[in-house]
């Protein structure tokens, strides 16, 4: 096999971003460029009765303010798979607090900042439903979609179960919190409408923009070289896109909107609040009798976002028994959305606990325990395609030093801080999308590689490049991925896992398709490509081409119906916690990873490292904090939403499983961005009680639910 | 941020002229704090004064301790030999504080000025009785997990957001101020005010009044002076509660002066003086140390979400009581 | 030693010293007759634009900017110098870190008119040529970045963190890198991008 593929080859893109050459959506150099900023309601629910822009009309440097009375009318109604309702100055309902409901639009910065802050609004004030324990909760059937699972009769034999864990599981609103803030310049020619936008897709964009404008596709061109991180609140196109293209359409110049940090907490997603019911019953040797996993989920009161939260109790263990249920409850907020792993990552802090839980009451160890409920196929009785589990709780146990842990609560110490162990399983599906790849070589013996995929961090450029050169026969160097424009060939979003798999497989299968050309130019003689670039150069010399071109369209195939498709990993956390003061600090972090083939082990493992510290902020940080009241959340800025710093991380080491996994797809891979993050909050909050004593079942753990 | 009007002041007595006759004049040094709060349109300025230019930058030891100019920067103090050696509560609240860009920035005297970090302060759309006179408090029955358990008003509940501060309490550091009237100093626990009925009224100092210097009387206490902050994460966080004590123990283990400051839990820097006396006279023991913390808690009330900070504040005292005694 | 005691009468003696000798005002005048002189000292210019000289890079850069001008947005949308990022506009995260005559600063909290005179490195000054300053190579070897936005900002904090000789173990490189959020979470590998940087040129 050729080493390329695998290899831990440095970014391909590293030079731009550590000298700053990186160019992200907001730094998109126009002539004429306008600053448009938005105002947000400071009310959840009623509508906006009057709105005063007399004074900022008035302020130097303004070209227009754009609200209900005057913005260009589009279609925000419509709605297609992951699309949300937007907020563009339709009319004057106001939904939620921080909804937009006026753009200003000047020529510099700081006049549209100040004369944003002149805009008042007075609303006619409606009861709103801030608490979510106030909403009634109802069964969703938005796509439908089933949104439960049923096998055998789960309550009852949680009844007669020899034992029995039943608790409820807490995870509050979370806010990505990307570095980059959401941004768009948006400009016009004619009727061709050119958006430079922090999306994790290009093409569903470009969907999105088209049918809000009434435009064909290719009116809508989409750019995104470079996203500063996306964790899902990039993955569909916000109010702001489509205010700030309305924008320049009202005053005839490309316009650029930079949410502020406060805006980042305001229309552009957040993972919703969820409570879950888990309740195990087992034999008295710890095999699962039954299972019961109940979600109640935060959604908007204008659109239905649901997480598959419970999905994972149907993958990682085997029981006769099974129950499944997803429910909702509509909220006076913007709409939640996809966040790394959404739905696995609340749902194995829930289910992941309560094994936790079942092994203490069992008294067995609780790797053993998830030994002894290992299983072949899924709920639905489909075999995995390949499932590394055991391998991954057995190697990372080892790396861990898990024989030292001490199962007693809080008897294990490190002077005067308590030292906690803790272990969660983790499983996350493997998806694929159709994709398309165009392979271009070139008769100095380069290839330029095109895909409208979008590496929002993950490292799509590089090992795009590697998979490319591999197929190719070329080196790294001489291979050049660009990405990020919906011109480009048909990608999905860099989302759920996917990107990899779909584009990655159609780029191997389009330089194949190139290589199969070259090899036929050769007059199939393989040995004449044997040389690399310099061969390919001459073949095509001689062939009288400037250029050779590959092309793929890649689809799955049946694949989804044979096979449960999932990557499974095992995560370890040691913590200290102060007995004190109760502050928790993870002083260590194990992962292993069995994920299908990885394309390259430096940024695979970064890719899990990130996942990790995603779970850090989960357990120990991460709450956005609404006032009741009023529906306004109370902590939104980088001081008081907490996410980790440097100093709250340790070596985080990762284990890869290998794994060939052929049913997947052409490449292999099975998926390697939400899967880190999956686990890592439980095996916390599983370490914080093996410290404490203390059974912390409300994300996060903070000092005062561990103070006693 | 608004359009405002920008002189820099090359002496102090044209910098006081300048806001003390301007009622929309402020001082800027480094900006940390009025330039974050002008961006949230909490200060609207129509003139700043810089006042970097200003020679009150140095950082001098003299025959009774070290003063410190206001327009020294937090890094700068932190790693002074001088106040390392001789006021280590106060080293360290600067090391705790803030990242080490923003201390890079921040003066001592810009420091002292800091305002709260109240979300309803700072967020222009809410309730705030400091912000906006009357309009009321958004904290009480709001998100108030960071606020005040003693100390606060029916007016405002916030917290005094400074490290600093609170380990000057524990030092007795003074504050020179110089104003047109002249000069005058002001010892820390007299510098800050509680909100009452006035709670916009957040320090002594007249109108345009100016921090010219922070002075740290040397003492026995203070050499054994310890910070502790306990916030959420590891680091670049407001405390949820920090604690400054001082102590001075005799050879035979008798507590002869005892400072106890408290950060976190109130709306200024806040002096537990039930604290400090039930540690003088006393053995320096686990036993004193914990009556010392109970006391320190007296009259601290829950106004919601924050209820856990007066259990955090007992052991948190009783944990800076060790330090700072050598016991832990 | 009585500490209250002796702190009230120190700081009484000193409130009797001569205002001069506290804050250092030039000793030839009186304190009224510094106020009086200085009435109409200060002179405001603003709030429309005033011409600014910024020092960034080596270079000069003459400016017309309204005194609320940022050093951050002056140099991302003045100068076309954008590898300084905005990440929060609010000192809360570090991506806009500068170097300020060799210290790091926040460029977000920096009015521009205020860095008048200070020279200004940015990440796009760090490299001599095509030659990476070596922790800008340090952070590609060790993957110290995904998505690529806070990483100027980390690599000047670091080249500062560098500098300023603080101690370079672990601990101590994780809290001096605290105030620089990196939501991919790359830390650990930011760390060992700056310790061996810190190996190479010790």
């Amino acid at each position: 096999m050729n080493p390329l593929v695998g290899a831990p080859v440095d970014r391909v893109d590293g030079r731009l971003k550590v000298t700053g050459a990186a160019t992200y959506s907001a730094e998109v150099a126009l002539p004429n460029l306008a600053y448009g900023v938005m105002v947000l309601s400071s009310t959840a629910s009623g509508s906006v009765a009057a709105i005063d822009v007399a004074a900022a009309r008035r302020a130097p440097g303004v070209i227009d303010v754009m609200t209900s009375r005057n913005a260009p009318r589009v279609d925000a109604k419509s709605k297609g798979a992951g699309d949300r309702t937007l907020m563009v100055l339709q009319d004057d309902v106001v939904y939620y607090d921080r909804q937009p409901i006026a753009v200003v639009i000047a020529d510099t910065f700081e006049h549209a900042t100040d004369a944003a802050s002149l805009v008042r609004a007075r609303y006619a004030k409606a009861a709103a439903i801030t608490r979510f324990d106030d909403a009634a909760e109802y069964k969703p059937g938005a796509g439908g979609r089933d949104p439960d699972l049923r096998k055998g009769d789960a309550s009852a034999a949680l009844a007669q179960a020899a034992v029995k864990v039943d608790h409820t599981y807490v995870v509050p609103v979370e806010h990505h919190n990307p570095m980059e803030p959401h941004a768009t310049v948006a400009q016009w020619d004619g009727d061709r409408l050119t958006v430079y936008e922090a999306t994790q897709g290009v093409v569903s964009a470009r969907r999105k923009l088209a049918q809000v404008f009434g435009l064909p596709p290719t009116g809508v061109r989409v750019v995104a070289k470079f996203i500063g991180g996306g964790f899902g609140g990039k993955g569909t196109l916000w109010s702001h896109a489509v205010l700030a293209a309305m924008s320049a359409k009202l005053v005839g110049r490309p316009v650029k909107i930079a949410l502020t940090r406060p805006q980042m907490f305001g229309s552009v997603g957040f993972r919703p609040r969820t409570v879950q019911r888990v309740a195990l019953g087992a034999a008295a040797d710890g095999r699962l009798t039954s299972l019961v996993h109940e979600t109640s989920a935060q959604t908007s009161v204008f659109d239905e976002f649901m997480a598959g939260t419970g999905a994972l109790s149907a993958v990682l263990y085997g029981t006769p028994n099974l129950t499944i249920t997803h429910r909702l409850r509509r909220v006076n907020s913007a709409t939640p959305t996809f966040m790394r792993a959404p739905g696995e990552s609340c749902g194995s802090f829930a289910l992941e606990s309560a094994m936790d839980e079942l092994a203490y009451a069992v008294g067995v160890d609780p790797i053993e325990l998830r030994l002894r409920n290992d299983t072949d196929v899924d709920a639905q009785g489909l075999p995995f395609s390949s499932r590394a589990l055991r391998q991954c709780l057995e190697q990372g146990a080892e790396r861990f030093g898990w024989s030292r842990r001490d199962p007693r609560p809080r008897s294990m110490r490190d002077g005067r801080m308590l030292v906690g162990m803790g272990v969660a399983a983790a499983t996350y599906p493997t998806h694929r999308s159709p994709a398309s790849a165009l392979v271009q070589v070139r008769a100095d013996g380069s290839a330029t590689v095109r895909s409208a995929g979008v590496d929002i961090g993950t490292g799509a450029y590089t090992v795009f490049t590697q998979v490319a050169a591999e197929a190719l026969g070329l080196p790294v160097a001489r291979v050049r991925m660009e990405l990020g424009d919906s011109a480009f060939p048909n990608a999905p979003n860099a989302g759920g896992s996917t990107l990899t798999a779909s584009a990655g497989s159609a780029i191997k299968l389009a330089a194949l398709d190139a290589r199969a050309k070259l090899l036929a130019l050769a007059g199939n003689d393989p040995a004449a490509l044997a040389g690399g670039a310099d061969a390919i150069a001459a073949l095509l010399r001689r062939a009288g081409l400037a250029t050779l071109e590959g092309h793929s369209d890649a689809k799955p195939g049946d694949e989804q119906q044979k096979y449960a498709m999932h990557s499974f990993g095992a995560q370890f956390a040691e913590v200290r916690v102060d007995p004190d003061l109760g502050t928790v600090r993870v002083a260590r972090f194990v992962n292993a990873f069995g994920a299908g083939r990885i394309l390259n082990e430096k940024t695979a493992k970064s890719q899990f490292l990130g996942g990790a510290v995603w779970g850090i902020g989960m357990a120990l940080l991460e709450d956005t904090r609404y006032d009741e009241r009023t529906g306004r959340i109370m902590n939104a800025n980088l001081a008081e939403y907490l996410v980790p710093v440097n100093a709250d991380v340790p070596a985080v080491e990762s284990i890869i499983v290998p794994e060939d996994d052929p049913h997947v797809n052409e490449i292999g891979v099975k998926g390697i961005g939400e899967i880190g993050i999956v686990g890592a909050a439980a095996a916390i909050a599983n370490a914080v009680y093996h410290a404490t004593g203390t059974r912390v079942r409300e994300l996060p753990i903070t000092p005062e639910k561990l103070l006693g | 941020m608004n359009a405002f009007r920008y002189a820099q002041a090359h002496d102090v007595a044209s910098a006081l002229a300048s806001v003390a006759g301007d009622p929309g004049a402020t001082y800027i040094a480094g900006g940390t704090n009025v330039i974050d709060l002008m961006k949230e349109n909490v200060e609207r300025p129509a003139l700043l004064v810089d006042i970097t230019g200003l020679p009150l930058r140095g950082i001098e030891p003299t025959a009774h301790g070290v003063r410190v100019g206001a327009l020294a920067v937090m890094s700068d103090v932190a790693d002074h030999p001088a106040v390392a050696r001789d006021f280590p509560a106060v080293a360290q609240a600067l090391l705790l504080s803030a990242s080490p860009q923003l201390r890079n920035m921040a003066t001592i005297g810009g420091n002292l000025m800091q305002r709260t970090r109240c979300a309803y302060f700072r967020d222009a759309s809410q309730p705030c009785n400091k912000r906006a006179a009357g309009s009321g408090c958004g904290a009480l029955g709001g998100v108030n997990r960071r606020h005040a358990v003693i100390g606060g008003s029916e007016q405002c509940i916030c917290t005094h957001a400074s490290d600093l501060a609170v380990a000057l309490l524990a030092v007795d550091a003074v504050v020179h101020v110089r104003g047109r009237a002249g000069e005058r100093s002001i010892p820390i626990e007299h510098f800050h005010v509680l909100p009452g009925t006035t709670p916009q009224r957040e320090t002594v100092l007249e109108r345009g009044e100016l921090i010219t210097a922070v002075e740290l009387p040397a003492a026995a206490a203070a050499r054994n002076s310890y910070y502790l902050k306990v916030r959420d994460r590891a680091s670049y966080e407001f405390a949820l509660v920090s604690v400054a004590a001082a102590l001075d123990v005799s050879a035979g283990g008798r507590i002869r002066a005892a400072r106890v400051a408290l950060g976190g839990v109130a709306p200024i820097p806040w002096r537990a003086h039930a604290a400090e006396a039930a540690l003088v006279g006393k053995p320096a023991n686990a036993q004193t140390f914990a009556a010392a913390a109970a006391a320190a808690t007296r009259g601290m009330r829950s106004y919601g979400q924050n209820g856990f900070k007066i259990a955090l504040t007992q052991r948190a005292v009783a944990r800076a009581l060790a330090h700072a005694g050598g016991a832990a | 030693m009585e500490f209250g005691k002796v702190t009230r009468r120190r700081f009484l003696w000193r409130s009797a010293l001569p205002t001069i000798a506290v804050v250092g005002l030039d000793p030839r005048l009186s304190v009224a007759a510094q106020a009086v002189a200085s009435i109409s000292v200060v002179r405001a210019q603003g709030p429309e634009p005033i011409p600014v000289t910024l020092n960034v890079n080596g270079k000069p850069h003459a400016l017309q900017l309204e005194p609320r001008v940022t050093l951050l947005d002056a140099l991302r949308e003045r100068l076309g110098l954008t590898g300084t990022k905005k990440g929060c506009d609010q000192g809360t995260c570090g991506a806009c870190t500068v170097l300020a005559d060799g210290r790091r600063v926040n460029a977000c909290l920096t009015l521009a008119v205020m860095a008048q005179g200070k020279s200004i490195t940015t990440i796009e000054g760090l490299a001599s040529g095509d030659q990476l300053h070596p922790l800008q190579a340090a952070f590609i070897e060790h993957d110290g970045f995904q998505c690529g936005y806070c990483t100027p900002g980390q690599i000047m904090s670091g080249v500062a963190l560098l500098s300023e000789k603080r101690p370079t173990d672990e601990t101590s490189v994780r809290e001096w890198m605290s105030g620089n959020i990196c939501r991919c979470g790359a830390y650990p590998n930011i760390v060992a991008a700056i310790r061996a940087t810190a190996g190479r040129s010790a």
